[in-house]
């Protein structure tokens, strides 16, 4: 097995089903469809056969690939695989298939689409995968392309604009983010996230990078930071968001909402964290409050909107905050007071948190588009009414995803949340408090949307032409995740035990540093 | 006053230039122009001949080598300036060099 | 005997295959579906009273049994089943009720095109409730109640094309999850103080004594106990299930549900959660007694809520017109006694009248269905009346509820239960106040109850669907009957002679006394119910009304009091101007603060990006451009002068060659003369 490049091939195999779409331009969209379709349902089987010898015990990287490739500049191919990167592995292996099942019926160059998405996954799974700056870089910023493109093609009227103001936005950051990796070669004349992560937990990055001047540790810390923090997206980052998801096309949209604004919380926890634990602990206090405004803030604002892509945006940002809520809070807590138990809880439950909202957001958004496919295009909340009495199976899909969206025990979404408040209460309780504004929040506007658009007497429709319920294809797309919801939701211990000793192992090098 | 053959050879090809710019100045007919011009080229080659003639190493033959190639230029000279009094002719049904303005800038 | 403890979760686990079952047929198998469900339910009696002969048979007072759910760090969540006198009753008491409850669907329903449905939502709020019961962990004990309350939210919505009911339906989600999040933080809390969240795990518990006596020796902001701040923390939970003051609003609405989801969840069993709850974590909420220098007892609290709750509810009851609406606000009362109960120390009365409460309520709100049903959904009291004609069965059973529940003595369960709770009030040594309360509203359940009777059964008929009503069929009344049964015998259990109930929950074998033990609190709580009625049907039962539209009797004598409670005083109307304006503005602030600020901060920076630009442009243009332009423009003109000199003359070439000639000999000669 570990002669055989796994890793490699997870992150590949996409790429090669991108490749094959390229190259048979005479495909028909049926065609197209099902190949994009089963490459991209290479990674969920590749990751299961990775998951059969994967040893959570083992906290180093497994299936480690390190080849040299550009030797003058000390640049190493390596790849690896730990509990993080699995679960974010795994979740793209899931919502990749659903975002193209979700854009089955996509019928302008299905061919094309499968392609751009395809890319995406690929960089998307790149990202998870690397564990050396150059290439990973390469595959943070390639990801921007196939991005793009979907938006800017497929979206919706204000498409062009969304997907500039999206891509301005995120390169705007990662071109911080690349300098400041400049400056960290020129400092320590390596880019390996090993070796990087070994030289920041001893303290000697910000000794090399203050003897290139003494602003150097505070600018480099802040142009890694807002490269990601534009990608999570923190507040008051985050106003490319709700723009970019709302016009991006559907299943682009459970992509990148799934996936993508998981790519900027693996950042802060593979890169920043290890890189930068002192500047981290210092700047925590100020952070938490930005993470504490993405949760309310989010929330609230999730309330005012008419569109409901954009709610249910807006509701990402909420729920994206709370993993680096919980990140920041374990960061911020002294050494002297370090609650070790509280800080392995918050761990687990922003990567759970990440996971699920992988999940919800997905499901929800696919339900958006179910509905705006039903209505030609139109997505307000007061477009609809009393879309249950004529689609029960719909309704009750749905309902299941929102319902995890809010956090109610029984589903996926309560173990995260529940997990991440009791870390946070532990290291900070007013923020904890001030989180339960979120909460609330959450669940006013997920009723109001579902009374809204489910309740009530039918609106809008005519009897000749009565809401159609889910399509065989859309139960398909659907039915998958909202099982998971509900495994999850019961047996969290299936993703925690994944990674749970690589958290028990964070927490304890936080206790005695 | 002593006059040395240098100086003979220098009067007399000085007088061949002179005649040759005459000639060039006042005709009209531009074969007549290019013969005067011919003159005055050779007149130069007389000094070249004279110069090596009377200098201080007369052995190396460097004055004929110049006045040969001078020749032959003059030759191909001829023979293009003749070419263009027959485009000029061709042109203008006449050699007049007055009428011959068109190439102004 | 382990074995037993092990598997308690196949209680609820009957309802739960039941409502999966009901999931997942097709709509039209409709006596599939209840008859799986009613199954279920009694299956799940059948084993709740073999958890109870177990519970009484062994000396332990808690048997648990517990296992790990998942790992965080180095530590396990860990679940489990507890069965103890208090689980095992309640459980009783739920799948009980339960059963009837469905089984009075059965013809409630009988028209209804979700059917499949309705049995589908009641069985997994079955599920949920009887979880909530058997959970031997604060956490378990919280995921089952936040699912008892999807349920209730699904249920309330079950018309969910009323637009009143789907708005009843997020208003009571939403007003319980503002008590729940006050739960959730307590609970974490306890958690973070004793990394554990079991009730009992053999001396490691939350509730038992190494735990409780650090919580309440610590202390946190205000000087309050860490136990006493978790303890209020877990009320507001309770506070908002069990419709306490001030969470009470949404569970007058949540009537516009079927009525046996009203009888079932919104009477006797979701809403008294929150008094299980409270008494479940009794030994956390009174482990602040033993000081007496905090600023205040997590239990006072309870007391003064329960006391505000009971007299409220009891004071709107007396001006609503529509019959669910009246025993809502009736509930609402009855839980505040029991909240009171607890606050003053007796979580067994409470337990007490919690039970026998269940099934007059319950009897109560079938009773108001039944009637309902007849009448063609006519709930408003003022277009009823004489139905005591054509409703036998219904009368009287719903007249042994309302005797019941007005606490007439001595035959009728309501009156034991309620005894106790005044007894033990009156022997509260904080104040006199929840005493001198639960008196007050003992007078107004007796008056409003005979309001209800009278309007409903008495006089003649107002509306022709009233008129037209008649006895409902056996699936409904017989429902009734048993409940009535229960409504009279259960009373018998808690006796002062027999104080069966109470050695059993407590564990302490107490000595019977004499019935007429506090005879002088006897005589007035008595002589209060006496008054009650007997004014009661001194306004309204002397002369019923004839006509719809006349006025009500009490609103004639006191027009503004009567207003102001018919309006429930005004607390739906305060909350929409406080919380629901602060909520809009929250929502409007968080909204511009994006589109604005942070909106016009990011496209000020594009702004500023633009102006760089134009700047530079324009630099390059007018400035830069332009000169290297002009430079040209002269190189050009200046060329084009010279040119002039090419006159294309070839004798002025010539001549001018020859002044150049000149010129040169005159500058050899003359610098030849050197």
């Amino acid at each position: 097995m570990s002669s055989f490049p796994l890793l490699s091939t997870i992150v590949f195999a996409p790429w090669l089903g991108a490749l094959v779409l390229g190259l048979l331009p005479g495909l028909s969209a049926r065609a197209s469809r099902i190949v994009a379709l089963v490459f991209s349902l290479s990674t969920l089987g590749l990751t299961l056969a990775a998951l059969g010898a994967f040893d959570p015990q083992n906290t180093n990287y497994q299936f480690a690939e390190n080849h040299p490739w550009i030797p003058a500049l000390n640049v190493h191919y390596h790849l690896g695989l730990d509990g993080l990167s699995l679960i974010l592995v795994a979740l793209t292996g899931l919502i990749a298939p659903a975002g193209l099942l979700a854009s089955w019926r996509q019928e302008r160059e299905p061919r094309f689409f499968g392609l751009l998405f395809l890319i995406l996954q690929g960089a998307a799974l790149g990202v998870f995968l690397a564990l050396d700056f150059f290439h990973w870089f390469l595959f943070w910023e390639l990801s921007l392309v196939p991005a793009f493109f979907l938006v800017k093609l497929w979206g919706g009227p204000d498409a062009a604009r969304a997907a500039y103001q999206f891509v301005i936005y995120t390169i705007g950051g990662s071109a911080f983010m690349l300098l400041a990796f400049a400056a960290i070669y020129v400092a320590t004349g390596t880019l390996d996230f090993t070796a990087l992560a070994q030289i920041g937990a001893d303290g000697a990055l910000a000794e090399n990078l203050s003897a290139l001047g003494g602003v150097w540790p505070k600018a480099v810390f802040l142009g890694v930071f807002l490269g990601l923090a534009v990608k999570v997206p923190l507040f008051p980052f985050h106003t490319w968001l709700p723009s970019t998801y709302a016009e991006a096309p559907t299943g682009a949209s459970m992509f990148l909402t799934g996936v993508m604004s998981k790519m900027g919380v693996y950042g802060f926890l593979r890169i920043l964290w290890p890189l930068f634990p002192a500047q981290l602990h210092a700047a925590a206090p100020w952070l938490l409050w930005l993470a504490l405004g993405g949760v309310v803030l989010g929330a609230f604002a999730a309330m005012r909107q008419t569109d409901l892509k954009r709610m249910v945006a807006y509701s990402s940002v909420n729920h994206v905050s709370y993993c680096l809520l919980a990140l920041f809070a374990v960061c911020g807590a002294s050494a002297a007071h370090s609650n070790p138990a509280a800080a392995a809880a918050a761990l687990s439950g922003a990567l759970l948190q990440a996971f699920n909202h992988g999940l919800s957001a997905a499901a929800l958004f696919f339900c958006i588009g179910v509905l705006e496919s039903r209505r030609s295009g139109h997505r307000g909340i007061n477009d609809f009414g009393g879309v249950r009495s004529s689609a029960p199976l719909f309704a009750g899909l749905c309902g299941v995803a929102m319902f995890s969206s809010l956090g109610l025990p029984g589903l996926n979404g309560f173990v995260g949340e529940f997990l991440i408040f009791r870390g946070v209460w532990g290291l900070a309780p007013w923020a904890a408090v001030v989180a339960c504004l979120g909460l609330f929040a959450t669940a006013y506007f997920l009723l109001t949307f579902w009374q809204q658009v489910f309740h009530g007497p039918a609106r809008h429709e005519s009897t000749t032409n009565p809401f159609r319920d889910l399509r065989a294809v859309e139960v398909l797309t659907m039915a998958p995740l909202v099982v998971l919801m509900l495994v999850f939701g019961v047996m969290p211990q299936l993703l925690t035990g994944w990674f749970n000793p690589l958290v028990t192992m964070w927490a304890r090098s936080l206790a005695s540093p | 006053m002593n006059v040395t053959p240098l100086q003979l050879c220098l009067l007399f090809s000085s007088a061949l230039f002179c005649i040759g710019l005459a000639g060039a100045l006042s005709r009209s007919n531009t074969i007549l122009v290019l013969l005067g011009v011919e003159l005055m080229l050779n007149a130069a080659n007389l000094n070249f001949i004279a110069f090596w003639r009377f200098s201080p190493s007369p052995a190396a033959s460097t004055g004929v080598i110049f006045v040969i190639f001078a020749i032959a230029v003059a030759a191909a000279e001829a023979a293009v300036g003749l070419a263009l009094v027959i485009a000029i002719y061709r042109h203008q049904k006449n050699i007049r060099l007055q009428d011959a303005t068109q190439l102004r800038g | 005997m382990n074995f037993a403890v092990q598997h308690l979760w196949v209680i609820p686990a009957c309802p739960l295959l039941a409502a999966a079952i009901s999931f997942s047929v097709p709509r039209q198998n409709r006596r599939v579906s209840a008859g799986i469900a009613i199954a279920a339910m009694i299956a799940a009696f059948v084993f709740s009273t073999f958890a109870l002969r177990l519970a009484l048979a062994n000396p332990a007072l808690h048997q648990t049994f517990n296992f790990g759910w998942f790992d965080v760090g180095d530590s396990r969540v860990e679940l489990g089943w507890l069965l103890d006198p208090l689980t095992a009753v309640m459980c009783v008491m739920v799948s009980f009720v339960s059963s009837l409850i469905f089984i009075f669907s059965l013809g409630y329903l009988k028209e209804d095109a979700n059917f499949k449905q309705f049995f589908g939502y009641l069985s997994f709020f079955a599920a949920a409730m009887l979880g909530l019961l058997v959970a031997n962990s604060l956490l378990l004990l919280f995921i089952c109640w936040e699912l008892v309350g999807v349920a209730s939210y699904l249920l309330i919505g079950f018309w969910f094309h009323k637009p009143e009911a789907a708005a009843a339906a997020k208003k009571a989600f939403i007003t319980t999850r503002i008590g729940d999040l006050g739960f959730l933080l307590g609970l974490i809390w306890l958690y973070d103080r004793s990394g554990t969240l079991l009730f009992f795990d053999g001396g490691h518990g939350v509730l038992e004594s190494s735990v409780l006596s650090m919580l309440a020796v610590q202390t946190t902001i205000g000087g309050l106990a860490v136990s006493t701040a978790i303890g209020l923390l877990l009320f507001c939970g309770a506070a908002g299930k069990s419709g306490q003051f001030p969470l009470h609003v949404w569970l007058p609405d949540a009537m516009e549900g079927p009525t046996p989801v009203s009888a079932l969840i919104h009477a006797a069993t979701m809403v008294a959660a929150g008094v299980f709850l409270m008494a479940r974590v009794y030994p956390l909420m009174s482990a602040d007694q033993a000081f007496a220098s905090v600023p205040v007892h997590a239990l006072t609290v309870v007391a003064y809520v329960g006391a505000i709750t009971a007299l409220m509810g009891a004071c709107i009851a007396v001006a609503q017109n529509d019959l669910k609406r009246i025993l809502a606000f009736s509930t609402v009362s009855q839980l505040g006694y029991m909240m009171l109960a607890i606050g003053v120390g007796s979580w067994v009365a409470a337990i007490f009248h919690l039970l026998t409460h269940a099934f007059f309520k319950a009897l109560l709100f079938l009773g108001a269905g039944s009637v309902i049903h007849a009448s063609h959904h006519e709930q408003d009291i003022r277009k009823l009346g004489g139905l005591r004609g054509s409703m036998r069965t219904t009368f009287v059973t719903f007249g042994i509820g309302m005797m019941a529940l007005c606490g007439v003595p001595f035959l009728f369960s309501g009156f034991w239960s309620k005894e106790s709770i005044l007894h033990a009030a009156h022997e509260w040594d904080g104040s006199v106040v929840p005493f001198a309360v639960g008196l007050m509203a003992v007078v107004l359940t007796a008056f409003y109850m005979t309001r209800l009777m009278a309007e409903t059964f008495f006089g003649r008929s107002r509306s022709a669907a009233a008129e037209h009503a008649h006895e409902n069929s056996r699936v409904m009344t017989v429902p009734l009957v048993v409940l009535a049964v229960c409504a009279i015998a259960l009373g018998f259990i808690g006796t002062p002679a027999w104080p069966w109930l109470q050695s059993v929950l407590t564990g302490v074998r107490i000595e019977s006394t004499s019935i007429f033990a506090g005879g002088a609190l006897m005589g007035v709580s008595i002589l209060l119910v006496a008054v009650g009625i007997g004014s009661g049907w001194f306004l309204y039962g002397r002369r019923v009304r004839s006509l719809d539209t006349a006025p009500d009797a009490l609103g004639r004598l006191a027009p503004r009091l009567f207003r102001f409670l018919a309006e429930r005083m005004k607390f739906d109307a305060f909350y929409a101007a406080t919380v629901g304006r602060l909520n809009s503005i929250m929502a409007i602030l968080a909204d511009g603060f994006d589109r604005f600020i942070i909106g016009g901060f990011v496209s000020a920076i594009g702004w500023l990006g633009e102006l760089t630009g134009n700047i530079n442009r324009a630099t390059d243009e007018n400035a830069l451009n332009s000169g290297f332009n002009s430079v040209s423009e002269r190189i050009r003109a200046a060329g084009k002068s010279y040119s002039r000199a090419q006159t294309g003359e070839t004798h002025g070439y010539l001549r001018v060659l020859a002044l150049g000639f000149v010129v040169l000999v005159i500058l050899v000669l003359s610098g030849g003369a050197r």
